[in-house]
């Protein structure tokens, strides 16, 4: 039995992805055919051993509940400790409107105070990759550090992450200082937001903010308290990606399609769990003409498809033209159809004819259950 | 509160070994052969109990079940994880008189009589677990009880040619079964038995604890039960079911029944939500189709990788298919590799089976379909 609770914050800024958060958050965005965004850091947590799992929402939970249920799927259904999801509490006492997510841990601390472990790990929900957490935690444990960081350590692409947290290390690997990435340096070390410490200082903390009332995010008082501390980073040296903009999900989705990302992503370091569905196998039609894409189950496919994602139960008529597209679950595209860069929100309906092409940059994103 | 009582219980017979699937069943039972991309074929009788609303399901187990077991579980794709009832493995077990093997279908029943009457049931519902098919059991019951039978055997016509390859119902213009024929030469119908039938609980019970009393029987549902219920004059009803039925109980007829699904007219419709075939669901990424693969009028599941060409075929989850290689006509089963160059056309391959670089499986013969199991 792991000594290690894993926390799942999900206050994660949704000012860039607002197109596909309208009524959910970012962790239950559909990606890669049949995923949610929060099903690697919930698998993760889970392959790395850590069966009581919380995730501290900002409300619009009603995706977030439909897709985890019991937690059965990720075997979090547990008699011992399993899935926890504590929402904000609304208190018509107490109108003080706090905008940060110190107060939701604060209103649950109850939680975090009667679990068992003795650690705690802290992550959000929109990094996409697959961490071992239980090395991570195995290295916190024999460094003796206050605070583990893991990071990735970047050295191409450095616009990608713009504004990152990113870790100023010295030789021996200590966090110096966390700033933030300018996308102007030829390399640095993001921060993956995924924090290892002992489950006392991580209540010493949320306690101290409340008390000095000077900061209203959990964030900004864990990097208050690393000048007092010793804090540790962990690099991860495998592929990771961040849903923090449309830009950045359109790219992720297209990254899938090489084959070596998607196959340590999805099979070599462990799996990554879902939501099981009960959907048939996908049919292809004698007209259909498929490359580079990756799809789903259940659907019924006569058109052509190419360097894009299905999700599942999406239908393609005959003659249609999918081009570098994101299509999510139950979308349905009519015949003679040509889409281009686009992204089809979940049971998005486009009539037959219909032309629509976007930009590798600015995707055009067609809203949940629209017909075009 | 809520009793344990329950109005149907459904006994669903799946300790058959299939034979005459030859090397596809030497290590599981025909209930558990892989089907149609995804499922099992046991999978359609236990998504039509669920979707009839019977929630109590005895399974009845007994050749090469371990396969077969881990696939039930607890029901639970099925939704038949529940409090009271549910589904539950029967399998042949030792008494204080010892241990006994099923001997027939019925004496599989007879052996477990106290399962239904711990639900005290007033119907019982026998299945098979070796056909693929979609039926609404609730319609069944419900034309029991119009009846007033005492028994009611679901049919479906056939063929003439083939009605000696089945149990043959003549019935009156009220559809009551006057004669029951077992593999007739001469049919006079060709109403054949599904192997479907709801007894009423008390009289069936009789009609066992008789059965195994005689030393001749073979305790078979078509050859002694439902012969001697015909002979005595039983108010015996069929009931006539129209869809897509198919007994696959050859490799030729599993394969059949794959490409059916490929047909633009297949009547058995796996699109429809309302009556969806539930199955264990495996956990792998969607399938992934790269710059050099195609794939055309075919089925594809979950974590397969095609490089190269797939035509007419059904795919189960897992399946590689390297570059250059050739899938035709083709029912490729769980986490099969074909490798780059190979070939497999007219064939059954088998889990796990890994067909080598340029290795070829061209089968031209129209009457027979290959078997690839290593």
């Amino acid at each position: 039995m792991k000594d290690i609770m894993g926390i799942i914050n999900l206050s994660e800024s949704e000012e860039a992805v607002k197109e596909l958060t309208y009524n959910r958050p970012i962790a239950t965005i559909p990606i890669a055919g049949r995923y949610r965004v929060i099903d690697f850091t919930l698998s993760n947590m889970v392959n790395g051993g850590i069966h009581n799992v919380s995730i501290f929402t900002r409300g619009k939970s009603r995706s977030l509940m439909d897709h985890l249920g019991t937690g059965k799927d990720w075997d979090l259904d547990r008699t011992i400790d399993g899935l926890f999801v504590l929402n904000p509490v609304i208190n018509f006492h107490d109108i003080t409107f706090y905008r940060g997510d110190i107060e939701n841990f604060k209103n649950h601390i109850d939680y975090i105070e009667y679990s068992k472990q003795n650690y705690v790990l802290l992550t959000r929900s929109y990094m996409i990759c697959n961490v071992n957490y239980s090395e991570a935690f195995k290295y916190h444990k024999k460094s003796e550090a206050d605070i583990t960081i893991i990071y990735k350590e970047m050295k191409n692409n450095c616009t990608k992450f713009l504004n990152f947290d990113t870790l100023n290390l010295d030789e021996r690997g200590k966090v110096l200082s966390i700033g933030r990435n300018t996308g102007k340096s030829k390399s640095y070390n993001m921060s993956m937001e995924m924090y290892i410490m002992k489950k006392q200082l991580f209540l010493s903390i949320i306690q101290d903010s409340i008390s000095t009332g000077d900061s209203e995010y959990l964030k900004q008082s864990i990097f208050k308290s690393i000048k007092n501390l010793n804090v540790n980073a962990y690099p991860f040296n495998g592929y990771v990606s961040c849903i923090n903009s449309i830009e950045n999900y359109y790219k992720t989705n297209m990254e899938l399609l090489d084959i070596d990302i998607s196959d340590e992503l999805f099979h070599k370091r462990g799996v990554i769990y879902t939501k099981t569905k009960n959907e048939p196998p996908t049919k292809y039609a004698d007209s259909s003409n498929i490359i580079n894409s990756i799809v789903a189950n259940g659907c019924i496919i006569e058109g052509n498809v190419e360097n894009s994602i299905i999700g599942r139960g999406v239908k393609i008529g005959k003659g249609a033209v999918i081009k570098d597209s994101i299509i999510m679950r139950k979308s349905t595209v009519e015949k003679c159809v040509y889409l281009n860069n686009v992204i089809l929100d979940k049971y998005v309906y486009i009539t037959k004819g219909k032309v629509l092409s976007g930009d590798k940059k600015n995707p055009f994103v067609i809203k949940k259950n629209m017909t075009l | 509160m809520r009793n344990q009582n329950k109005e149907i219980v459904a006994m669903l017979l799946a300790g058959g070994q299939g034979s005459r699937l030859k090397k596809l069943t030497t290590r599981l039972a025909k209930p558990a052969v892989p089907f149609g991309g995804k499922y099992r074929i046991i999978d359609f009788t236990l998504s039509n109990c669920s979707n009839s609303d019977i929630d109590t399901v005895g399974v009845l187990t007994q050749y090469q079940p371990q396969e077969l077991n881990s696939h039930i579980g607890i029901g639970s794709p099925w939704d038949l994880d529940r409090k009271d009832g549910g589904v539950t493995i029967l399998q042949p077990y030792v008494g204080p008189k010892g241990g006994r093997w099923y001997k027939g279908t019925a004496n599989a029943i007879y052996e477990n009589m106290d399962f239904i009457d711990k639900y005290k049931a007033k119907y019982v519902l026998i299945l098979s677990g070796d056909h693929i098919y979609k039926m609404d059991y609730s319609l069944l019951l419900e034309y029991h009880k119009e009846k007033s039978a005492k028994a009611t055997i679901a049919v479906i016509e056939v063929p003439f040619e083939e009605t000696n390859r089945f149990g043959i119902m003549n019935i009156n213009e009220n559809k009551r079964v006057y004669e029951f024929e077992e593999k007739p030469k001469n049919a006079k119908s060709n109403l054949a038995s599904m192997g479907v039938y709801i007894f009423n609980w008390d009289v069936l019970k009789q009609y066992l604890i008789e059965d195994e009393k005689d030393k001749t029987s073979e305790n078979d549902f078509g050859k002694n039960i439902i012969p001697k219920m015909v002979d005595r004059g039983l108010d015996i009803y069929a009931y006539l079911f129209d869809g897509y039925w198919k007994d696959v109980g050859t490799v030729e007829s599993l394969w059949e029944a794959n490409m059916d699904l490929l047909k633009k007219d297949n009547r058995l419709n796996l699109y429809d939500h309302n009556w969806k075939i539930y199955s264990e669901a495996p956990n792998s990424p969607p399938h992934y189709i790269s710059d050099t693969g195609s794939v055309k009028s075919s089925l594809l599941n979950e974590g397969c990788i095609v490089n190269g060409e797939v035509k007419n075929s059904v795919l189960f989850p897992g399946v590689y298919v390297g570059k250059n290689a050739k899938i035709i006509d083709s029912v490729v089963m769980p986490n099969v590799r074909i490798e780059d160059y190979a070939v497999v056309k007219r064939a059954i391959v088998m889990s796990e089976v890994v067909v080598k670089e340029g290795y070829k499986i061209i089968n031209e013969n129209l009457n027979e379909i290959v078997v690839v199991n290593e």
